[in-house]
């Protein structure tokens, strides 16, 4: 069986799969029982300055029958008393020496507060702190949280601070309410960070009840932005942490990364470590499935890792990281069509309809008995001569691997948008050089 | 359709796309009652969620932790009536399709031949199973995982008892059943087939010999009916006529155009529907009680309508009529008195209504013999019988005798026998002798760990 352990930069985790700083990793209890049942470590709920909480605090998004694929909330962190808290994660890390054990911080804007904060939590023995930079609502007015994430000078100083208290492994923690995330990332690098983490959860408006036109959550006849997470922001998150995985500045210094938006199974999990994060957290899953879902987690994993013949996770960390390239340099000349297997085709036709009122009008309907069992309905046909490969069909059909884009040989050469704005500027300029070149590059539109 | 795809299994296998639509409909309960259902208490949910995320091989690993025959509980099990049954989507909707969900995840770790278990380290004991059904196969699995030298003795060629032998073949196909056996082996456990107990070995050689025995020797063949005529060339033993659909070349049977079955249990149904499918014109089905008494499930009785069997209630068969070969049953009809000791209303005869069905087969289906011979043996040792069924004591399916325990069809003294409890019976039992034998020690340890959460979860609640 693979091994799934890991170091992240001196914190040591039996698996990749932490808590993230959230309601599942708010005390003792919690974070122990999550233990037993195979998580390998937990970013304790963010501690720091007295807050406090409302009631309905979370709203969700349920989709065509599931259940919660978005959660939003209005929470602050933790409400219980910073005293607390310590004695708490030192009786955990106490009872469980091998997994990791981080303390998310977040406290105003004061050197020696931050100083102060960190220096008592490393008396609990915690393997190293996170530094919510992220909290969306609540501690921004107060200006914590992403008030201080999103305005990268404060973030590098903040670090620095923490950098000169702390001796155990720091990372930062980024919000994704921000134009380009690899500023702050960057911040992090300047300040001295260990590591990264991201994301925090995103700004956003859960809906509107239509009877009573209440904003949803509904507190008390009022609602407002809260941040949003669960597996709808995944791909969101996938973004923002390859577009800081792949930043040079973050490479150079070595920073190793922790993940997270959206993950709910071994297959997210996997994806955002091919992306390059070292460990990855959950709270939307845990609070939907409780912490049981790790067991597959961790099963399907090192089931995958076996299959692929990977012995730890560093064989696969960052894997699909060289493959994330800008648009100016994909290949003009790969061209696809669309091939519908007939003998797979239920002939809903919604391949047709999606090509003739939202893509290029290829696929034609026909009475042709395409099959022996051919009955009175009309069979989709695609024109492949004039398909130009957008793939909207393949992503309709219900039916797997029943429409494929083929890939086709139209002996157009292998070119990109730079070099062509390289080689050839006018063509970028003029629309008639461009249908000129089109002409001779054998690129068809219609 | 030709013969051999009428001998297909009824239910197709499911298709990834289905099985992952049907996982991603499972709620995941906690504590979820189709759990509780399963006699095995098979981790539903968590194999179901498996099959959601793709991780097909650590579902079928949970599926056979708690029962190593699921690949024929998959197919066989009443599953209407167990898990799911308590599938909290049973009481407003459709509950989830469990048991082919079960089989998905077999299916797939059987063709990649993914093997998931082998023997524990030795502990030097040595265990005797007597019968290598469902039972017996259960106990020598979990035993051997526990290190101990296992040897399996089974009387017919091929192990695996009834899901080898009795169980029609488009509800589990023959190599099905093998498979599970092979993997039995595989873990390392000895399976010697055409040895008898009381007749090759005694059951005193394999007292003697060994630390403990496990009797599952299930049941025997149909019983007499005790009416003239049931010599006739043309009366069959259902046992026997549904293991030649599984031994022999389905174009070899013979088969009646007419056939009477007798008995409404389930061997009843599957002989009758087994007729239809070989090619019998007519079907009759022979019960004295009402529709109402019917042993047989209800979606079974369902199945053998939709085969075109037909249904005679309150008809009780006298007499095998014929000249040298079946050519008729002659029955009279009965009424429904007071009920009697099983509290069902028991039949009375008609007097004078006799009348006599045409037919040229007659199948009994009446219930399995009692396997008299084991438990005159077993006698010897003071081991009591109920029934004629093997006494035990149900917490850890021990006899009286300290050294012999027993499972399966041959101790269900009351409620119904299948496959599923027989497993169980087999991890009860393998549990039982470890306990015993290894001792509580490192149970305790076992125990502890497990439990550790729960202590947490007290001392630190609020
Ligand atoms: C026709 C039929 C259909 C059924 N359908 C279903 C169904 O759909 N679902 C379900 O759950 N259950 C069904 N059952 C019941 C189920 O098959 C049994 O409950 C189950 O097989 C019991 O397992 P067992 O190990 O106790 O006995 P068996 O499966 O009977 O196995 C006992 C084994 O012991 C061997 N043996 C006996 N005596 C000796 C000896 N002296 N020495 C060596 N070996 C010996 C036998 O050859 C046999 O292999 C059906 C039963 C029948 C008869
Ligand atoms: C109810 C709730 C409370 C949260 N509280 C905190 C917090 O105190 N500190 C913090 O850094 N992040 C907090 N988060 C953000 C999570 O740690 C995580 O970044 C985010 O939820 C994305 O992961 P997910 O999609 O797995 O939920 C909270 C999220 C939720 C849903
Ligand atoms: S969408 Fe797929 S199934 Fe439907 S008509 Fe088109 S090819 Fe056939
Ligand atoms: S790939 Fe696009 S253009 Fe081609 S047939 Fe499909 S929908 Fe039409
Ligand atoms: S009771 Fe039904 S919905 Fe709940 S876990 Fe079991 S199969 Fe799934």
């Amino acid at each position: 069986m693979a091994n799934l352990e890991i170091d992240f930069r001196g914190i040591k985790s039996p698996n990749p799969f932490w808590l993230a700083s959230a309601p599942p990793a708010n005390s003792a209890y919690q974070v122990q029982k999550a233990f037993e049942q195979g998580w390998g470590g937990a970013v304790w709920k963010t501690i720091g300055a007295p807050v406090l909480n409302v009631c309905n605090r979370y709203g969700t998004i349920d989709y065509k029958g599931q259940k919660i694929i978005g959660l939003n909330n209005v929470e602050l962190i933790s409400d219980r008393p910073i005293d607390l808290n310590l004695k708490e994660i030192a009786e955990v890390k106490r009872n469980f020496p091998n997994h990791a054990v981080v303390v998310s911080v977040m406290v105003e804007s004061k050197k020696e507060v931050w100083q102060e904060t960190i220096k008592r939590a490393e008396e609990t023995g915690c393997d190293g702190f996170e530094l919510n930079f992220g909290c969306p609502h609540g501690m921004s007015e107060r200006g914590m949280g992403s008030a201080m994430g999103q305005v990268p000078e404060y973030t590098c100083m903040v670090t620095e601070w923490v950098m000169e208290a702390a001796t155990k492994p720091v990372i930062v923690k980024l919000t994704p309410n921000i134009t380009d995330i690899v500023q702050p990332a960057r911040a992090a690098v300047r300040g001295g960070a260990t590591a990264i983490s991201l994301i925090n959860t995103i700004n956003s408006i859960m809906g509107v009840d239509l009877d009573t036109f209440e904003l949803r959550p509904n507190v008390g006849g009022k609602g407002g932005h809260g941040g949003y997470a669960g597996p709808a922001v995944k791909p969101i998150a996938l973004h923002l942490l390859s577009a800081v995985a792949s930043d040079p500045e973050v490479q150079k210094a070595g920073l190793a990364i922790s993940g997270m938006g959206g993950i709910e199974t071994w297959q997210d999990a996997v994806e955002f470590m091919l992306l390059g994060s070292t460990s990855v957290q959950v709270c939307t899953a845990v609070m939907h499935w409780g912490f049981r879902i790790v067991e597959d987690m961790i099963e399907g994993m090192s089931n995958w890792m076996d299959d692929k013949g990977f012995k730890s996770c560093n064989d696969f960390i960052g894997k699909s990281l060289p493959r994330i390239s800008n648009f100016g340099d994909f290949d003009l000349g790969f061209q696809s069509v669309a091939k519908i297997n007939h003998d797979k085709c239920i002939q809903c036709n919604l391949c047709f309809i999606a090509c003739n009122d939202a893509a290029h009008q290829c696929i034609d309907l026909k009475d042709a008995k395409i099959t022996k069992e051919a009955n009175e309905r009309l069979w989709p046909v695609v024109r492949e001569v004039d398909c130009v490969g957008c793939a909207l069909c393949s992503t309709v059909c219900p039916v797997d691997d029943c429409i494929t884009m083929v890939q086709i040989d139209t002996g157009r050469p292998h070119t990109t948008w730079n070099e062509i704005m390289k080689s050839k500027p006018e063509v970028t300029q003029d629309w008639q050089k461009m249908e000129e070149y089109r002409k001779t590059a054998n690129i068809h539109v219609h | 359709m030709t013969l051999e795809e009428r001998f297909q299994e009824v239910y197709p296998p499911l298709e990834e796309r289905e099985a992952v639509t049907e996982a991603n409909r499972c709620l995941y309960c906690y504590d979820a009652p189709c759990m509780v259902a399963c006699p095995t208490h098979i981790d539903i949910p968590t194999f179901i969620r498996k099959i959601s995320t793709g991780n097909v091989k650590g579902s079928a690993r949970t599926i056979l932790e708690s029962n190593l025959m699921g690949a024929t509980c998959s197919r066989v099990c009443p599953v209407q009536e167990l898990c799911e049954g308590a599938c909290v989507l049973e009481h407003d909707h459709k509950p989830i399709m469990i048991g082919r969900l079960q089989r998905y995840a077999m299916d797939y770790a059987a063709e990649r031949g993914i093997k998931f278990f082998e023997k524990g380290k030795s502990n030097g004991l040595k265990i005797a199973v007597v019968g290598g059904g469902p039972a017996g196969l259960s106990c020598a699995g979990e035993l051997v995982k526990l290190g101990f030298d296992v040897t399996v003795y089974e009387k017919k060629k091929w192990a695996n008892g009834l899901s080898t032998y009795g169980i029609v073949v488009f509800r589990e196909p023959v190599e099905v059943a093998l498979a599970e056996a092979k993997m039995i082996e595989d873990m390392g456990v000895e399976i010697k087939t055409n040895v008898t107990i009381g007749k090759d070995i005694t059951l005193d050689e394999l007292v003697e010999q060994n630390d403990a025995v496990f009797v599952s020797v299930g049941l025997g063949n149909v019983p007499d009916m005790g009416v003239p005529g049931e010599n006739l060339p043309g009366v069959l033993d259902g046992l026997d006529f549904i293991e030649e659909t599984k031994v022999q070349n389905l174009d070899s049977i013979k088969f009646g155009n007419r056939i009477c079955v007798i008995g409404a249990g389930n061997t009843a149904i599957d002989c009758a529907t087994i007729a239809r499918r070989l090619g019998s014109e007519r079907v009759n089905i022979i019960y004295r009680r009402s529709e109402a008494e019917m042993p047989a499930y209800h979606f079974e009785y369902e199945f053998a309508l939709r085969e075109g069997v037909s249904f005679m209630f309150l008809t009780l068969p006298v007499e095998v009529v014929g000249n040298g070969k079946v050519e008729g049953l002659k029955c009279v009809r009965m009424d429904l008195g007071e009920p009697d000791a099983s509290g069902r209303r028991s039949p009375i005869a008609i007097p004078g209504s006799e009348f006599v069905i045409p037919c040229d087969m007659v199948i009994k289906a009446i219930g399995q013999k009692k396997q008299t011979p084991m438990m005159e043996a077993l006698s010897k040792y003071g081991v009591k019988d109920i029934k004629g069924y093997i006494a035990v004591d149900f917490t850890t399916n021990r006899t009286v005798h300290p050294k012999i325990f027993a499972g399966g069809d041959c101790i269900r003294s009351h409620g119904e026998a299948s496959t599923v409890m027989a497993v169980q019976d087999g991890k009860i039992a393998a549990k039982a002798i470890y306990r015993q034998l290894v001792g509580e020690q490192e149970d305790k340890s076992e125990h502890a760990k497990s439990g550790c959460c729960k202590e947490v979860a007290g001392t630190h609640a609020h």
